[in-house]
Formats: structure tokens, C-alpha cells, sequence
């Protein structure tokens, strides 16, 4: 309904039909009669809510960054300064950041290349009953506990879990043994080496990439794929020059969340993972024990400035129409 | 019938999409049995044993019960504030065009676009400035700014697919606003409102990461868990604890599919 366009006509109504009498008739008329107030009446709560709530504290949140701590005694003084940033950028810090950013790179990657078969599966194939069933199959994961999801996977890694009982069922401890001795990507077992952390954010994340490559292959006409192999181009040329070009948007939109996801994680890392700190974990630390809120602040505004970013450039791949 | 539809697929695709599916369902299966193990000490496979003992177990501690009474009044209360702030945005939105509205669905949607951490540190740091301490109150308000959104979500959907011819004639054959909305726009956007409720409650039971920074010393069911993913003290207590979240999650999610599959767009389909 468009009160506009109803709201002319509304003083003729008002002559012709008498007054309803009461309160709640009153009331009732004079939001018809008056569109805006009824939009400002219903907008009102959420915007107050949301503006004040919400946005209030990011913006407090985002001026404590410009603030700094004073080393010797641990007071924060409330003097505009750049200082913290100036922290924020030393080796250690930035470390982390590196280390947050190609771990959310690496997720965001492999989450694509696991979802896209489940994806185009579901898509092209899947019908009826079987459709409902995959639907089903990636929402039921995607709101299932997180933590629970966390600890099942905290059962399987751990030493004398599944995942070493499969390998040495296979014979294959061999090659779990050699892949933990490696340097940067192993560990005392799977559930405190980066391998570990890398396959629960890519187990987590994976529903949220999977919807949005499925919303946008189901709008590739069969018949295209169809076309471009009547035109003599194999699978894999068809694969390569119709469908994913085509499923792109999709895959990039499944990306925003899988990226800023893994940026703002502190939990998996702290739980199954080395001792190297995240983007997260650095936020968690420094806001508690630490009690540094401005440095945590400012450690804040690199994920939001990643995001932003990221946004900016899957706004003009046409990501959006893909969510 | 179009050709493609009757193709089946390569085998490839089957293989990677089953076993795809396989690597998402697995290791929830697992926790399952992990319930029954009898070992205690750590996470032994295969387990040693079965028994059923720490079901028993886990019903006499009083802190399970306390955690999941504290998750559910929050996860209610916050709810039922989502509900209402929600559909009015959503209400306003879908049925007017004015100044801003692209700002406004952005703004409800930024709580859950943004990773929860920062969600979580600004409202603690705004709460020690404004000196407010933590209280059921302060959980109440993290989780219903980020359950607005999943309400919304549904409302606006829902709201497309009325027609407001409907409502226009609800107002010519002689009621008022309030009979219209009791009769005629409540029924149309009742199970839409349901779904929505239930996938912010579910959302809410959930939670944790804004909950670790706005809970103080109070234990939702969560951070109970998350305690014990630190520093694990009760495995077998913990594992039950597990596996009753997974089938309490279950039944609102599958409830909220079946109450929406009818229409465009499906409850959830963006957590």
C-alpha cells in the first residue's frame, strides 16, 4: 500500500464518513488521516532502539580509540591522540592482523571450492522431496550450536580422537604424523596446530556459503550450459566460461560472510588452535586482562575497515543481488 | 519437461556434493554418542563403553538447570522485544517509501553484519561509561539488537507478498485501524511473525560471543559451555549437555521451515 497516494483522497473519505466515536476510533482515524505520524509512530521504537542502543556504543566504542593509556600508571587519558594506532601498528600487532586476514583468505577459499559442488547439486539436480532434504540438510547445520559445533569437532581432533583412530585404521598415521611436523601448520596434534583451526572456521562457516552460490546458480538457465556444450566446449570450458562467471556474485556474497566471520572470531581460536593470538583474541585480551580498551578499540576498526572494503568491492561485482 | 531437469547428475558432483554433506552432518552425529561414553577422562574413540548414567547426572546438577532457566527468560524477553520492534521497522518499511529507508533496513541489519565482537565490546565499554552494571537486563539488550534482524527479515518478506489492497478494503467496508490490523493484516503475517520469534529464540538460546561481554558473572547456557570447552572439568556432563542443545535447536528450526517453505523467501536463509 502507498499511504502517499491514498493520503489525497483521505480528506474526501474524512467528509463523507462520520467520526468513530471513542478514544481508539479517534486514535485510529488520526493515524489514517495522518500518514506520517503512524510512519513515525512505527519507526520510532526500532530506530530509537537500534540508534541510540546500538550505534550509540559503536560510536563510543569508536572514539575510546582515539584515546590512549598511560603505560606507568594504567589509567586511560581521555586526550585525543593517535598514539594508539601508532601501537597498533607494531610488528607484534600487525602480526596478528596478517595472520587473521590469510586465515579469513584461506577459509573463505577452501569454503568456496567444499560448497560449490553441494551447491550446483542442489541447484541443478535436486528436485522435490531431494530439494527439501538439501535445504534442510545446510539449515540445520547453520543453526545448530555453535559451541556444540566447536566441541564436536574439539572430540574429533583431540589426540586420541576419531580423526587419529580413521588414520591409523587406514594406515595412514604415517601421513597425519608427517603433515603435524611440519613447521607453521602443525602442532602437538590437530586440535592445537593451525590445521586444526582452519578445517572447524571452514565446518562453521561453510552453510553461509553454500545458500548464497545456491540462490545464484539456480538463476543459470539450464539451457546456457546446454548451449555451450551443442557449441563443442568440454565440462571443464563450460565450467570455466558460463557457469562460473554466472556464479560469482554468489560465491563473493557466501564470502562476505565467511571473511568477516573468521576476522571477528575469538572463540575457535582460543579452542582448538596454537597459542598465537587472532584479531579477536588480541580484542578479548586487551579489553580484559590487559584492560587497554583503547588499544582493543583500535583493534576493532581493522576489521570494520576491512569489511568496509570488501563491501565497497562485492557492492560493485553486484554481490548484493546475490544475498 | 525441460531436458535438463531429467539429466542426473555426474558422478563427480554426487560424490563431492554427498560427501560435502556428510562433512556437515558427522561430526554433530558424533556428539551423540560421545553422550553415552564411559569414559571420563578424555575423548577416547571409540569409547570404551556405553551407559546412560550421565543423563542421571546431568539432571541433579543444579547448575545446568540454572544456566538453561537464565538462557531461556533471556532468550524469551528478547524475543519478545524483537518481536515487536521487528515488524513495526519492517511494517514501515515494506508499506511506505520514504527518506532513509535504505539506512534504516542497513541499520538493522549491521548488528549481524558486523562480527559479534565488536557488537559485544561496544556495548560493554558503553555500559562502564554509563556506569550501568551487568544484570539479566544487560543480556536482554545485546541479544535483542541482534535478534531485531532475523524478525525483520521474515516480516518484510511476508509483507511483499500482502497485498495492501487488502488492507484498503479492510478500511472501506467500515473498520478501523486496530479491527484491520486484528483481523486482517495479523492473520496475514501470523506465521511469518512465528517462524521469525522462533529463529530469534533459537538465535538467542545460542549465543555466546556478546553474551561473554555483557553477562558479568551470570552463566547462560553458553558460557556455561564455553567454560567447560576452557578448561574441561565435566566431560560427560558436558557431552549430554550437547546433545540436548542439538535436538532443542532442532524443532524451532525444522517448525519455522515448515511454517514458511510456502513462500518466497524461507525463514533463516540469511542467519
Amino acid at each position: 500500500m502507498s499511504v502517499q497516494a491514498v493520503s489525497g483522497a483521505s480528506d474526501v473519505a474524512a467528509a463523507i464518513l462520520p467520526r468513530r466515536g471513542g478514544f481508539a476510533g479517534a486514535l485510529s482515524d488520526l493515524l489514517w488521516r495522518k500518514p506520517g505520524l503512524l510512519l513515525f509512530l512505527m519507526l520510532a521504537p526500532p530506530l530509537l532502539w537500534l540508534g541510540v542502543v546500538y550505534i550509540g556504543s559503536l560510536i563510543a566504542l569508536l572514539a575510546q580509540s582515539f584515546f590512549s593509556i598511560d603505560e606507568f600508571s594504567g589509567l586511560i587519558s581521555r586526550e585525543l591522540t593517535l598514539k594508539t594506532y601508532g601501537d597498533l601498528f607494531q610488528p607484534a600487532n600487525l602480526d596478528i592482523i596478517v595472520r587473521t586476514v590469510t586465515m579469513a583468505a584461506l577459509v573463505t577459499l577452501a569454503s568456496a571450492v567444499v560448497a560449490f559442488p553441494i551447491a550446483y547439486y542442489a541447484a541443478r539436480y535436486a528436485r522435490g522431496k531431494w530439494k527439501a532434504l538439501f535445504y534442510l540438510g545446510v539449515m540445520l547445520p547453520l543453526w545448530s550450536s555453535y559451541l556444540v559445533k566447536v566441541y564436536a569437532w574439539k572430540l574429533i581432533l583431540a589426540k586420541e580422537g576419531i580423526l587419529t583412530w580413521v588414520f591409523a585404521k587406514l594406515h595412514l598415521s604415517w601421513l597425519l604424523d608427517g603433515w603435524l611436523s611440519l613447521p607453521v601448520v602443525g602442532g602437538n596434534s590437530l586440535s592445537v596446530s593451525f590445521t586444526g583451526t582452519f578445517i572447524v572456521f571452514v565446518y562453521v562457516w561453510l552453510p553461509f556459503m553454500i545458500l548464497p552460490i545456491q540462490a545464484a546458480l539456480e538463476r543459470v538457465p539450464g539451457n546456457l550450459v546446454e548451449a555451450s556444450s551443442d557449441l563443442g566446449a568440454s565440462p571443464g570450458q563450460t565450467f570455466r566460461n558460463v557457469l562460473f562467471p554466472l556464479a560469482l556474485p554468489g560465491i563473493v556474497a557466501g564470502s562476505i560472510f565467511t571473511f568477516s566471520l573468521t576476522l571477528g572470531d575469538y572463540i575457535i581460536p582460543q579452542i582448538i588452535g596454537t597459542s598465537r593470538l587472532f584479531i579477536g583474541q588480541a580484542v578479548y585480551a586487551q579489553q580484559g586482562t590487559a584492560g587497554n580498551i583503547p588499544l582493543a578499540a583500535a583493534f576493532t576498526v581493522v576489521p570494520i575497515v576491512i569489511m568496509g572494503f570488501y563491501l565497497w568491492g562485492a557492492k560493485r561485482m553486484g554481490a548484493f543481488n546475490a544475498l | 519437461m525441460r531436458s535438463d531437469r531429467s539429466q542426473s547428475a555426474p558422478l563427480g558432483i554426487k560424490i563431492a556434493a554427498a560427501v560435502g554433506l556428510a562433512f556437515l552432518h558427522l561430526p554433530i552425529l558424533l556428539i551423540f554418542v560421545y553422550a553415552f561414553t564411559t569414559e571420563e577422562k578424555s575423548y577416547q574413540w571409540p569409547p570404551p563403553g556405553l551407559t546412560t548414567q550421565w543423563f542421571a547426572a546431568t539432571w541433579a546438577r543444579p547448575d545446568v538447570w540454572q544456566a538453561l532457566g537464565l538462557s531461556v527468560q533471556v532468550a524469551a524477553i528478547s524475543t519478545a522485544i524483537a518481536l515487536v520492534l521487528g515488524t513495526l521497522c519492517a511494517a514501515a518499511v515494506s508499506q511506505t517509501r520514504f527518506f532513509g529507508r535504505e539506512a534504516i533496513s542497513l541499520l538493522v541489519i549491521l548488528p549481524i553484519a558486523l562480527p559479534g565482537i565488536i557488537t559485544g565490546i561496544a556495548l560493554r565499554s558503553a555500559f562502564s561509561l554509563a556506569e550501568i552494571p551487568f544484570s539479566f537486563w544487560t543480556i536482554v539488550l545485546g541479544h535483542a539488537t541482534f535478534c531485531v534482524v532475523v524478525v525483520y527479515n521474515n516480516a518484510v518478506a511476508r509483507f511483499r507478498r500482502t497485498s495492501g489492497s487488502l488492507i484498503e478494503a479492510s478500511m472501506d467496508l467500515g473498520a478501523d485501524g486496530f479491527q484491520t490490523f486484528r483481523h486482517v493484516i495479523l492473520p496475514n503475517i501470523g506465521t511469518a511473525l512465528l517462524a521469525g520469534g522462533m529463529l530469534a529464540f533459537a538465535l538467542s538460546f545460542d549465543e555466546v560471543i556478546v553474551t561473554t561481554f555483557t553477562a558479568g558473572q551470570q552463566q547462560t547456557l553458553p558460557i556455561w559451555m564455553l567454560e567447560e570447552l576452557v578448561r574441561p572439568r565435566q566431560r560427560p556432563v558436558t557431552n549430554v549437555v550437547a546433545m540436548v542443545v542439538v535436538l532443542a535447536t532442532l524443532l524451532p528450526i525444522l517448525a519455522a521451515y515448515y511454517l514458511t517453505r510456502e513462500g518466497d523467501q524461507i525463514a533463516g536463509a540469511g542467519k
